[in-house]
């Protein structure tokens, strides 16, 4: 009798436990959808670990959607690194639904994972929506004794052996190596770095004699060395307009883009596979560096609430003053202006990307996994 | 100049400031505690606030945060034989020994006084070098980093357990695990075998806890008692600890030193400091009989040196703008964010910023260590819980742990793999350390010995720093050569050791022997320049495990085997383990944790239902908490991501 008691209390124990359980399940699974965003928890895919430039990009649009968007809703970041990017954006790929509750935050990286055509990537970044995207300036600099005075004197450069660091040939050096033959210099890849901060150290050392810093780590580390002569500017990647040109970079007014000092060099300027190719890497990797996007097929009326809500920003000098900040001085890309920039960067075509792939081969030995 | 670093004084004891830095300390004490947890995840936990505060005071919790994360992570590595950090490695090695023979609070005490001291001296050395460390840290090019990865490869020599041809093949087992991933110079995969989640490497984190952590929760529910296995013996309190570190204070000065050069070396990494401390302990000291089974000294120098590092690793971070450590790359982030822009020029126009970073950092240090030696009474009555009691909440630990590494399924899997392969390792007697060794180093020595060639031909070896750095390998290497450290042994844990026999030992051998073989195969048809590495290691490793089994045979026999070196018991408490991933699988991460304990603690703990429900609930309630925190998505019951 005291048996069967026993069990009894036991079996209703256990179904309190497994209630527990079952409670616990409910606490994990996804927030309940709506067309009004209040109440609801938007996530930010960032498919880079914490404390990154990707993980700094994705929360500082916290704030800003919890703000802007209507029913102030909470948003929350979630970091899924590894993979080169490429896990976390499958994840968004695989996981994300039409509803606006799921956004990604890509950055060069992903971006050139998916131009290159790694197999790693299953994501079709070309049909994602983007709403909001940042450009990085970057400048091309080189040693002071190699002769050159400034970008003008770039002939100066002939025949110097030019020692570049670089992280691999597939990663974002692509366009550096790219854009440096394109005006006749064949830089001497040195691999394995671990980053440009240590290509910078290097220079320092005086182990490299050509490299690139983007604008913040240029002004803070490179302008010093400038100043005392044992750097010398030779371009910027330059930057795009709201219409997707061009242009001099604004922290940069007086060093020339890319594209002036290669119809210096070549006397024309940059035209057919080559501006195709210039033009794609570079939005993906400075132009458009960073893009906050939603799937595919969401529908009009959301993304027309997060396009007011990125423009609505915008104009608000508070968030002008924040971003100048944090991000630097360069105009963000909101709204539809992003998607334009997502569009470009992801223009390149199937035969332009098999030449680049061949050159990578040819040149470097190298695969896209 | 002077008056910089008092006007640095004075914000530093305002109310706010001194508050700010608490705050670090006390979300820097938590995050050390928890294993599997670092830098990164404490800053994730500030950075919502850090957005929002004046620079000041955003600075305050962040170096709090950084100072007290080497000074914490020493509770899990002493307690559980867990690695509480990168940098808390080697702690377990003597730690975890002495508090298994109840003497838990000494080896606190004594590790905590030991980081004071080191993250004092780290600071000190900070404030001195600061202005004048640039032309030194530019001394250090890609072949000096290579001799610095060669010396630390050199401490496999102590660490091996006085069989070193089992030692080497580890070490280059682990050099092969490191390789995983794009090759640095053309980016073809090696030994991903198409698995994305590889394709980035092995996380340190997950291959540290899957090496030490899980064979020893499996080994040590197999003997049914608690961690500490007598009571306290009289005059091993915390006092007795703090009186260890001060006698030897030689050595928390010379670990000190190696963390800071360590740290303030930019491109080695902190994860070895700990192991090249430890290392040299045991080189230099005159008995080494202890280590291994519970010596003070080998909880002292890894702790002296891990603190040492971050302030060293500040060196580079503020001057150079590059971090030294996992820590400082974090700190970087959130510099940039509140406005300070390291640099050149920090120490000429901002010189007051870093001596209040200075002074922070020592304070932080000072108030962590007494928080840590202040509750040391309390926490380590954990090593006297009935371990079938304790070991849900570990296990529970340990996969949260390896699971914040990159959130993926394959962290969980991996964890696992990596814990039975490491099971079978330690109850082999094969040295585990030397295989964490070579992985930390695997990136830097592929990576500076191409880049040194490409730079300097075969000129580097001339450079003058590089011939002291061979000079201390080669001192390194003879003295490794004449010492034996019984890494495999346990305290008081005679009575199960085991001489494995012959048959199961040239089959572990063989198994590793084919891995190096795998990896060559793995190789075989990329370019030439990525096929060295793994060629050269490989086949070192097929001919250590050679010799090894050479030896084995013409040796006479070890005698027949006292116990088998496997049990159906271990296999059983292993089975355990491995059942939470389909039950995660089927009912989410989080359920699945708590139906696992309900069980475990029913029919392991022999507990009564409630308590089990009671318990099980208390761990799920501690995780959900830190998982809400840090903002995790755990594995929902569906398999939403395989790699």
């Amino acid at each position: 009798m005291t048996g069967m008691l026993k069990t009894l209390r036991t079996s209703a124990q256990w179904t309190a436990s497994l209630a527990v359980a079952a409670a616990l399940t409910a606490v994990t699974a996804l927030p309940a959808r709506a067309a009004d965003f209040a109440g609801q928890t938007i996530e930010i895919i960032v498919p880079a670990s914490e404390g990154g430039g990707t993980d700094f990009w994705g929360r500082f649009y916290v704030p800003v959607l919890q703000t802007y968007l209507p029913g102030n809703p909470t948003v929350v970041v979630r970091n899924m690194g590894g993979g080169g990017h490429t896990i976390g954006g499958n994840f968004f790929a695989n996981n994300a639904e039409p509803d606006g509750m799921m956004l990604l935050a890509s950055s060069g990286t992903g971006h050139f994972n998916y131009l290159l055509g790694d197999s790693r990537v299953q994501y079709e970044f070309k049909d994602m929506v983007s709403i909001a995207g940042s450009p990085v300036g970057g400048v091309m600099y080189v040693a002071g004794d190699l002769g050159a005075s400034g970008p003008e004197d770039i002939a100066a450069l002939e025949g110097a052996t030019l020692r570049y660091g670089s992280q691999g040939p597939t990663s974002q050096d692509l366009l550096s190596f790219y854009a440096l033959e394109q005006i006749g210099i064949m830089a001497q890849p040195i691999f394995g770095m671990g980053g440009r901060s240590d290509a910078r150290l290097a220079f320092e050392r005086g182990d490299l004699n050509i490299d690139y810093q983007s604008t913040f780590s240029y002004l803070d580390n490179v302008q010093p060395m400038v100043e005392s002569g044992d750097a010398v500017p030779i371009f910027t990647f330059g930057v795009l307009n709201d219409d997707g040109e061009l242009g001099r970079d604004p922290a940069f007014p007086d060093i020339p883009h890319y594209g002036e000092v290669y119809e210096q060099v070549n006397g024309e300027p940059m035209s057919g596979q080559v501006e195709e190719v210039y033009m794609s890497f570079f939005t993906a990797g400075f132009g458009a560096q960073k893009l906050l996007s939603m799937p595919a097929s969401t529908p009009a009326d959301i993304v027309d609430t997060y396009n007011e809500a990125m423009l609505a920003a915008k104009a608000d000098p508070a968030f002008q003053e924040r971003r100048a900040e944090v991000l630097g001085p360069y105009p963000q890309f909101m709204g539809p202006a992003a998607e334009r920039m997502k569009q470009i960067a992801t223009s390149v075509s199937p035969e332009a990307k098999a030449a680049v792939a061949e050159w990578l081969a040819e040149r470097f030995d190298a695969t896209v996994n | 100049m002077l008056d910089q670093v008092f006007s640095a004084l004075g914000v530093l004891m305002s109310t706010e400031h001194l508050l700010h830095l608490l705050i670090g300390v006390g979300v820097g004490i938590i995050v050390g505690i928890l294993p599997g947890l670092g830098g990164t995840a404490g800053m994730a936990l500030l950075l919502p606030f850090v957005f929002g505060m004046d620079p000041s005071s955003a600075l305050a919790t962040m170096i709090g945060l950084l100072a007290v994360l080497a000074t914490a992570d020493t509770f899990t590595s002493v307690l559980m034989g867990i690695p509480g950090s990168a940098g808390s490695q080697a702690t377990v090695m003597d730690g975890f020994p002495l508090a298994r023979a109840g003497r838990a609070r000494q080896a606190l005490s004594a590790a905590f006084a030991a980081s004071l001291i080191g993250g004092l001296l780290g600071a000190l050395a900070l404030s001195g070098f600061v202005q004048i460390a640039r032309p030194l840290v530019l001394m250090f090019g890609a072949p000096e980093l290579l001799m610095l990865t060669v010396f630390g490869l050199s401490m496999v020599g102590v660490l091996s357990g006085g069989n070193w041809l089992r030692g080497l093949a580890a070490c280059g087992l682990g050099l092969l695990l490191g390789n995983i991933g794009p090759a640095p110079a053309t980016g073809h995969m090696r030994l991903t075998f198409d698995s994305i989640y590889l394709s980035s490497g092995l996380p340190l984190v997950v291959l540290a806890l899957g090496l030490f952590a899980l064979p020893e929760i499996v080994d040590l529910l197999s003997r049914r008692s608690a961690i500490a296995e007598r009571a306290a013996p009289l005059g091993t309190g915390w006092l007795t600890g703090v009186r260890d570190t001060l006698r030897h204070w030689g050595l928390v000065l010379r670990s000190a030193m190696i963390g800071c050069i360590v740290g303030a070396i930019p491109g080695l990494g902190g994860a070895v400091v700990d192991w090249i401390a430890y290392g040299t302990a045991v080189q230099s000291a005159r008995d080494k009989s202890r280590f291994g089974k519970g010596d003070i000294r080998g909880v002292i120098a890894p702790e002296a040196a891990n603190n040492a590092k971050e302030g060293g690793a500040l060196v580079p971070t503020l001057i150079f703008g590059i971090p030294g450590s996992g820590g400082t790359a974090v700190l970087l982030g959130g510099l940039v964010l509140i406005g300070i822009q390291p640099g050149p020029r920090m120490v000429t126009q901002d010189i007051d910023i870093v001596y209040l970073i200075i002074w922070s950092l020592a304070l932080a240090n000072v108030i962590g260590a007494a928080v840590c030696i202040g509750i040391t009474p309390l926490v380590s009555r954990v090593t006297e819980i009935r371990y079938a009691i304790l070991a849900p909440a570990m296990i529970g630990i340990v996969m949260f742990g390896a699971f914040q590494a990159t959130r993926n399924w394959g962290d969980l899997i991996a964890v696992l793999a990596i814990g039975a392969a490491a099971f079978v390792f330690k109850r082999m007697g094969w040295p585990r350390p030397p295989l964490l060794i070579g992985f930390v180093l695997a990136g830097g020595a592929e990576v500076y010995l191409y880049q040194s060639v490409q730079l300097y031909g075969m000129d580097w070896l001339g450079r003058p720093i590089v011939m002291i750095l061979i000079a201390l390998t080669a001192v390194s290497v003879f003295f490794g050569a004449r010492s034996k450290v019984s890494t495999e042994a346990d305290a008081g844990a005679e009575e199960t050791a085991t001489i494995p026999g012959r048959v199961p030992q040239t089959i572990l051998t063989a198994t590793v022997a084919a891995i190096g073989l795998l990896a060559i195969v793995d190789a075989w048809s990329i370019p030439w320049i990525s096929r060295l590495f793994p060629f050269v290691i490989g086949g070192a490793v097929i001919a250590f495990c050679g010799l090894s089994l050479l030896v084995d045979w013409i040796r006479p026999a070890p005698g027949t085997p006292s116990k088998p070196a496997f049990s159906l018991i271990n296999l059983r408490h292993f089975a355990w383990i491995a059942g939470l991933l389909p039950l995660t699988a089927v009912a989410g991460f989080l359920p699945a944790i708590f139906l696992f304990s309900v069980a475990f603690l029913l029919i392991e703990g022999r507990l009564r239902i409630l308590a089990a429900s009671a318990i099980a609930l208390a761990i799920v309630a501690v995780l959900w908490t830190l998982g809400y925190a840090l903002t995790i998505r755990f594995p929902t019951g569906l398999l939403d991501f395989m790699p």
